[in-house]
C-alpha cells in the first residue's frame, strides 16, 4: 500500500489553515519522523494520513486505493491512548476482531503480543488502571496485533517518564524490525535522533524540509529548522 | 401530633405483621414499575447511544425533544394512554384500560425519555472521548454505539436507576389508566393518595415508609455494585 502519496493536501478548520498545501511522497522502509514545534500541525497531518480527517482540498493517495481510500493495513497509537474498560487482553483482542481476524487465532496472537510489549503479568487486569506507561505499551500491542503496514505514532511518548520513555521506544524498533513502516510525530528532538531514518520538518502547518536524520541535524537547510534546533532546551 | 404517632405506630405493626393487602399492593408495585424500566431500559438505552454516535438531520431538534420530555407529567402521559385504550380509542378493542398492563405501558411511555436522553448523554460524552480510538481501529457507528453502552455501563446503571425512581413515585399516569381498583390495580401511590383523603393515615403511612425504604434500598444496592465494579474495571 506504499508509498503514500500527499499531493497539495490542505486542512482548514473555521477559516485557519492548520495543513497548507503539503505536497509529499513516503515510502515503505526508512522511520519516518514528522518533527515540529507544538501547533504546526504535525498531528493534524498524520491524522489525514490515517483517514481521520479529510483533507480541505487535495488528495491522499495509498498506493492501490482510490483517491481518499483508506486501506485496513494501518494502525495509530495516540498521545493519550483510549483504553477500553475490559482486561488488557480484551483491549488487544477488541482490535483484532474489529478487523476481522479469525477467533481462533486471535486469543493466541493477542497473549503473544502482551508478552512481547512485556505485559504478559497483567493480561487479566482492567486496562484502566494499568500506569500510564504500561497503558501506552498496550496501546502499542494492540495496533501492532493487527500486523499493520503502517503504524501511525503521535507523540507517543509526551506523558511518559524517561523509563517508559524507552520502553516505548525499544518496541517501536522491534514493530520495525518486524517490517512495519513507522511514521511518528514528536516535538522531541533526542527521540527524533534516536528512532528517525528521515525527518519531516513541518512548521506553521507546510513542510519545511525533508532530509535524511543525520543530514537535517548536522545542517538543517531552513531558517525554521535551525532555530528549532537551536531553541531546544538543554535536558 | 398524636395522630402522627399513633398512625406511625399502626404503620410498623402493617409492617413488621406482613398484612396481606398490603404485601399485594407492594408487590404489584414493583412488578408494575420494574417491567416498565425493563422496557424502557431495552428500547431507550439502544435508542440514546445511536442519537450520541449517529448524525443525522433533525438530531438537535430531537436531542431538545427528548430532554423536554424528561419533564413529561405523569397525568398527561395518563390521559393519553386512555385515550389511546379506551373503548372509543384506536386500542380500545384490546380490553387494556384499568389493567396492569396499562399501567405498565404509561410508565414505559413515562421513563422512555428519561433512559434514552440521560444515556444519550452519558454515551456522547464517552463517544468524544473514544471516537478516534474506535475510528482508527475501523470501528463502523454501529460497533462504536455497543462498544460505548458496554464501557459505559456503570453510569448507565445510574440512568435506569433514575427511570425506576420516577415510575416508583408517579401517581398520576397509573391512577388514570389504572383506575385504582382494589386488589387488582390499587399501587402503592395511588393507594397513599386514596387513604389519606380517606383519612386512614397508618396505611398511607406504612406505605410511603415502604415506598422510600425501598427506593433507598435499591439506589444502595446498585451503587454498591457500582463501586465494587467500577473499582475493578477503573
Amino acid at each position: 500500500m506504499l508509498p503514500l502519496r500527499l499531493e497539495n493536501v490542505s486542512f482548514a478548520i473555521g477559516g485557519r489553515r492548520i495543513i497548507d498545501s503539503v505536497s509529499v511522497e513516503i515510502a515503505g522502509g526508512p522511520r519516518t519522523v514528522i518533527l515540529g514545534p507544538n501547533g504546526a500541525g504535525k498531528s493534524v497531518l498524520m491524522r489525514l494520513c490515517h483517514g481521520l480527517f479529510e483533507p480541505t482540498s487535495g488528495a491522499i493517495e495509498w498506493r492501490g486505493a482510490g483517491v481518499n481510500g483508506r486501506p485496513r493495513q494501518q494502525a495509530m497509537v495516540f498521545q493519550r491512548p483510549v483504553m477500553l474498560r475490559r482486561s488488557a487482553l480484551g483491549n488487544v483482542l477488541y482490535g483484532m476482531r474489529l478487523a476481522g481476524v479469525a477467533r481462533g487465532e486471535c486469543d493466541l496472537r493477542a497473549r503473544d503480543m502482551l508478552e512481547v510489549v512485556g505485559l504478559a503479568h497483567v493480561t487479566d487486569r482492567p486496562a484502566r488502571v494499568l500506569s500510564g506507561g504500561e497503558q501506552q505499551r498496550l496501546a502499542l500491542a494492540r495496533a501492532w496485533a493487527l500486523n499493520p503496514e503502517v503504524l501511525f505514532l503521535d507523540e507517543p511518548t509526551a506523558n511518559l517518564d524517561p523509563a517508559a520513555t524507552r520502553e516505548i521506544e525499544t518496541i517501536i524498533g522491534a514493530i520495525h524490525a518486524g517490517g512495519t513502516k513507522i511514521i511518528m510525530t514528536t516535538h522531541n528532538l533526542g527521540q527524533a535522533r534516536r528512532l528517525a531514518d528521515e525527518i519531516l520538518f513541518i512548521h506553521e502547518g507546510r513542510l519545511v524540509e525533508r532530509a535524511p536524520v543525520g543530514e537535517f541535524f548536522a545542517g538543517p537547510a531552513s531558517a525554521e529548522a535551525r532555530s528549532f534546533i537551536k531553541g531546544e532546551l538543554p535536558w | 401530633m398524636n395522630d402522627i404517632v399513633l398512625a406511625l405506630g399502626e404503620a410498623l405493626r402493617l409492617i413488621g405483621g406482613l398484612d396481606a393487602k398490603l404485601t399485594g399492593i407492594v408487590v404489584l408495585s414493583l412488578e408494575i414499575s420494574l417491567s416498565a424500566v425493563a422496557i424502557a431500559a431495552v428500547l431507550g438505552l439502544p435508542l440514546g447511544a445511536v442519537i450520541a454516535v449517529e448524525r443525522f438531520a433533525g438530531r438537535q431538534a430531537l436531542i431538545v425533544l427528548l430532554n423536554a420530555l424528561m419533564g413529561l407529567p405523569p397525568v398527561v402521559v395518563g390521559l393519553l394512554v386512555y385515550l389511546m385504550l379506551s373503548r372509543a380509542g384506536p386500542l380500545g378493542p384490546l380490553g387494556l384500560l384499568f389493567t396492569p398492563t396499562a399501567m405498565v405501558v404509561a410508565q414505559s411511555i413515562l421513563i422512555l425519555p428519561i433512559i434514552a436522553a440521560l444515556s444519550r448523554q452519558v454515551i456522547e460524552d464517552a463517544w468524544r472521548e473514544y471516537e478516534e480510538q474506535l475510528r482508527s481501529l475501523g470501528a463502523r457507528r454501529f460497533d462504536a454505539a455497543l462498544t460505548l453502552m458496554w464501557d459505559t455501563r456503570f453510569s448507565l446503571v445510574t440512568v435506569v436507576l433514575a427511570g425506576f425512581g420516577r415510575a416508583a413515585a408517579e401517581v398520576g399516569a397509573v391512577i388514570i389508566v389504572g383506575g385504582n381498583i382494589d386488589g387488582v390495580t390499587r399501587v402503592m401511590t395511588t393507594t397513599i393518595a386514596l387513604e389519606t383523603s380517606k383519612g386512614d393515615l397508618p396505611l398511607a403511612l406504612g406505605l410511603g415508609m415502604i415506598l422510600v425504604g425501598l427506593v433507598l434500598a435499591l439506589n444502595g444496592i446498585a451503587h454498591s455494585i457500582r463501586e465494587a465494579v467500577q473499582r475493578r474495571y477503573g
